[in-house]
Formats: structure tokens, sequence, C-alpha cells
């Protein structure tokens, strides 16, 4: 192993670089800038947790996009994964055209947040102009806009992962619990789902970490409005870093609370899903 | 049998429903592109007819409005260059952490991996100022951050294909007269093709599709495509809507010839992500 060692510089110093320069050393001074007061890195002075304080006592806008968040991130990652296996489910039973439907359904994830945003605006406004709203009038019209937008984009992404994993489901089982008397709901709960367990924990993991980390949709469909109501997390901390000067600080906290919370539910999924995984 | 065609009947009809529900978003942008702006926001979802079709003004308008142009090259510029660069660089480095096995590889491998779960958010601020005093605020600086923010998925990807590629294959080329940076390019790298598709594919669509890193550290000065879009809408005064939807099947176009033409590898490559990450 020794002459490896001669070609460190060469592997590895450029990704060591580029990974210090664009994570390590801006999270390391993110951490200890939640505890300063600064407008620019510069001129921080240590203030303690009174940043933690004001994130949830300054004004209700970061408690907000936090509620705002979970009840999306609930209602997408559900809606998301049910149509996608369904979808999943049509598409794996050899109808004519499978491979043209799957391409079709997968496309809109490909098209950028913004874009998505722009697109779901004008439709959404075109949808509710009879009425005499628009998407900002009210924040359930931004609420289930998002969530409309989300599963038109996410649901193909998921698709594709659930066929992998159905395809995969050993077809001897399926035909034994067929000749077993076995109806299909039956075939459905106690083999398919169980076989795709592995699937399902991927999908769910990837549904709930897209949706809470929900960026630019977010700021072209709604941008928050009305008055702030639509903003999720993402949106709220990156307001408070540029929106208004001296609340850089503060902005810092937010973000490293979003961070905890996005690394705790992603690493208590992934225990669960794989405990549940052992089980079977 | 009849049963069976008949359920089959029905499973193709509500999958071409659900085909055309899910082009129609499209379809109406282009067709809204199509319209005089004023047409657009009073009837969006009303076909052009001779009072309202306005040819390609809004493509015009929207061209020289958001110098669509100069953004298109900027975002083509800064994907190809940092996927290269990740692409190569990070498979280095997975190679070179699984075979090495030190303390220094070890500790950057947990770090790589737990930088994945953390939120831009996070580091948002931070890394635009030492993008900025390290002067790396331009569209060739900009590859060193994304190669930096994309190291995280790309490594381990690759050090869990990079596992199952037997030493043997190696010691031969050694044996054969390679140094270890041969042995690496014409032995190693070559096997790693199926994990290193699936890299760029989704490296691809993180980077040409990304608005705020870009925004944040050159948006000032060179505009990406996401970004010449948000600017257009997020201006003052009000928004042309003609241009903006111009604009908008302006950025999908590239998008879909980039699918229809590699569709093939984006699926699979998404799936095998998907297993992994």
């Amino acid at each position: 192993m020794k002459p490896l060692k001669r070609y460190f510089p060469i592997f590895v110093l450029p990704t060591l670089i580029a990974f210090s320069i664009a994570f390590v050393i801006p999270f390391i001074m993110g951490l200890y800038l939640s505890f300063t007061e600064f407008t620019t890195v510069e001129n921080a002075t240590f203030v303690g947790i009174k940043n933690y304080i004001s994130a949830f006592t300054d004004n209700s806008d970061f408690l907000n996009a936090l509620w705002f968040t979970i009840g999306f991130a609930l209602v997408s990652i559900i809606t998301i994964n049910v149509f996608a296996f369904i979808l999943a489910l049509l598409l794996t039973r050899k109808i004519i055209g499978t491979n043209l439907f799957r391409t079709v359904f997968f496309m809109p994830n490909l098209i950028g947040g913004i874009v998505l945003g722009y697109i779901w605006q004008l439709i959404i406004n075109g949808v509710l102009q009879p009425f005499g709203y628009a998407i900002t009038s009210d924040e359930r019209f931004g609420f289930w806009g998002l969530i409309v937008l989300m599963n038109w984009q996410m649901i193909g992404y998921i698709m594709i992962i659930y066929i992998a994993g159905l395809t995969s489901v050993p077809t001897d089982i399926l035909e034994a619990a067929k000749v077993d008397g076995a109806g299909v709901f039956t075939t459905l709960f106690r083999i398919t789902i169980p076989s795709v367990m592995p699937s399902i924990t991927i999908c769910l993991f990837l549904t709930i970490t897209n949706s809470f980390k929900m960026f630019d949709q977010n700021l072209a469909l709604t941008a928050g409005a009305p008055s702030g109501r639509t903003k999720m997390l993402a949106l709220d901390i990156y307001e408070t870093f540029y929106g208004r000067v001296g609340y850089e600080g503060v902005g810092q906290a937010k973000a490293v609370i979003f961070f905890l919370i996005v690394a705790a539910i992603a690493l208590t999924q992934l225990i669960l899903t794989r405990r549940k995984e052992v089980e079977q | 049998m009849i049963r069976k065609h008949l359920s089959h009947g029905i499973i193709f009809a509500i999958l071409l429903f659900l085909s055309v529900v899910f082009l129609l978003p499209i379809l109406i942008i282009i067709i809204n592109s199509l319209k005089f702006k004023f047409s657009i926001t009073e009837a969006p979802f009303a076909l052009p007819n001779s009072e309202t079709f306005s040819g390609f003004e809004n493509y015009i308008s929207g061209f020289t409005q958001t110098g669509f142009g100069t953004a298109f090259f900027w975002s083509l510029f800064i994907t190809v260059f940092s996927v290269a660069a990740i692409v190569i660089f990070t498979s280095m480095t997975a190679w070179y952490i699984v075979r090495a096995k030190t303390l220094l590889t070890t500790v950057l491998y947990y770090a790589l991996v737990f930088s994945m779960i953390v939120p831009f958010q996070m580091v948002m601020f931070t890394m635009s100022k030492v993008a900025n005093i390290l002067m790396l605020d331009n569209p060739v600086g900009i590859i060193l951050i994304y190669l930096g923010f994309g190291a995280g998925l790309a490594t381990f990807m690759f050090s869990g294909f990079v596992k199952s590629v037997p030493k043997t294959i190696e010691e031969a080329a050694t044996i054969d007269g390679c140094n270890t940076l041969q042995t690496y390019f014409l032995v190693v790298f070559p096997v790693l093709k199926p994990t290193t598709v699936t890299v760029a594919i989704l490296n691809t669509m993180w980077i040409w599709n990304d608005y705020l890193l870009p925004y944040l550290i050159i948006g000032n000065d060179y505009k990406t495509i996401p970004v010449a879009v948000q600017y257009l809408k997020g201006g003052y005064g009000s928004v042309d809507m003609g241009a903006l939807m111009a604009m908008l099947v302006l950025s999908i176009i590239p998008v879909i010839i980039f699918y229809l033409t590699s569709q093939k590898y984006i699926i699979k490559g998404v799936a095998a992500g998907a297993v992994k990450g």
C-alpha cells in the first residue's frame, strides 16, 4: 500500500479541496455564526443562543413555515407514493405502450423547479380566475397548488423506482398465491408490498427530504403570498438572511434548526424502515 | 381470456387519459407562448385565434429581455464542466478511499456521506462568502463549488461500486507495467461505466436546473437559464406574461431533447441512483 500514498495529491486532493471550500468550511462557519450577530462574516460578535430564541419569538414566521412544511410534507408524501405505486402496478402488467407511458409520466421530473412553478401558477390562476380568485388570494390555494405541482413533478420519478422493485418480485411466489386462491388485495398486501419494502424505504426517504427542502417551486409559485403564509422553511430562511439587514444571525440559527430537523427525519426514517426490512 | 383483455383495455384507457393529463401543462404553456400577452391572463386555456395569435413575438421579446442565448451558454458551460469534474475527481477519490483505507480517507468518506443530508440553506450564506473571498464567483470558479457540493453523493455511489471491482484486474495491470494512474484510467475507470452514467445523469439534472446556488454566487454577472427566468418574473414593474411563457418553453426544449435522446440511460440511472442513494 506504500506506493499508493504518493498518489494522494492526484486522487484525493482536488475533491478534498473543493469539498472543504464548498462544504466543510462553510458548515463549520455556519455553526459558529449561528451563535453570533453579524452582517458580514468579519464583524461577528458572540451572543450565545439569542438567535435561536429570536427565531421562534421575534415573529411567528418560522413556526408558521415549520407547520406549513410539515403539513405539505405529510400530504405530498402520501399522495405521491400512493399514485406512483398504483401507476407502477399498472405499468408492470405488460400493457401495450408501457414504455411510452413511462416516458410521459417521468418527463416533468426533468423540468427545473423555477419553470415548474411558473407553469402551475398560470394554470392555477386560470382555474381560479372565473371565481374571482388568484393563487395568492388564500393560503389554501397555495398549499394545494404546491401539492399538485409536487405530485406532477415527483410521481414519475418515484414510479420508476417502484417499477424496478416490482419487476424483481419473484413470479413463482405470485403464482403460488394465485393457486392457493389468494385475492387481488391479499396478494397486494401480503406479498407484493412486503417484497418491495426496500423500494418503499427509498421512496419515502426521497419524498420526505425533497418535500422538506423544497425551495425553487415555492419561490416561483407563490413566493410565500398571501403575506408569507405559504412560506416553507427553506424560503423563510432565505428571506431572513437576505430580506432584512441585521437578521443574518437569526437566519443562520434557523438554518441550523432546519438542518437538525432534516437530519433527524432522514435518520429515524432509515432506521425504522431498515428494521422492518429485517423482520421480513 | 376475455376478462383479461377487457381489464387490459380499461387499464390502457386509464393510462392514456393520465398521459394527456400529464402532458397538458406543457401544452398549455406552448399555446400561451403564441398569444399576445394580454390575452394570456384573460383566457389562459383558450386556443389562439386570429386576434390573439402573436406569432413569435413573445420569443423575440423574451430573448432580448433575458439574454436567453447567453444564459443558455452559461448553463451549458457550467453543467458540462461541473459534471465532468465531478465524474473524474470523485471516482478517483472513491477508488483511493476504498483501496487505501487510511484514517484520513475514512474520515473523509464519512464527512462526504454526512454532507448528503445537510440542506443547502445551512451553508448557503457562508459558502457564498467563501466563494467571494476566494474569487470563485465566476463561471469557472463555480465548477469547483459544484464539485465540492456534489462530491458527497458521487463519491458514495462510486465507492459502492469500486468495492465490487476485483483487485486482481488491477494487479494484472500492474504486472503488465502500468503505473497507478494508468491502471486507474485504463482498467478501473472503464469498469465503473454504469455508475459513471448514473452519476453524470443525476448531476446533470441537478446542476442544469439549479437556481439558488448560481443566483447567489454568480447571479449578478452571469445568469443561467433558471436565474434568467426568475429575473424576468422577479423584476419590478408588470410582468411580460408573453415573454415569460416563451422563456418557459425555451427552457423546457433542451431538457426534452436531452431526455428523448438518452431516455434509456436516464431512467436506468435514476433507478440505480435511488437504490444506492
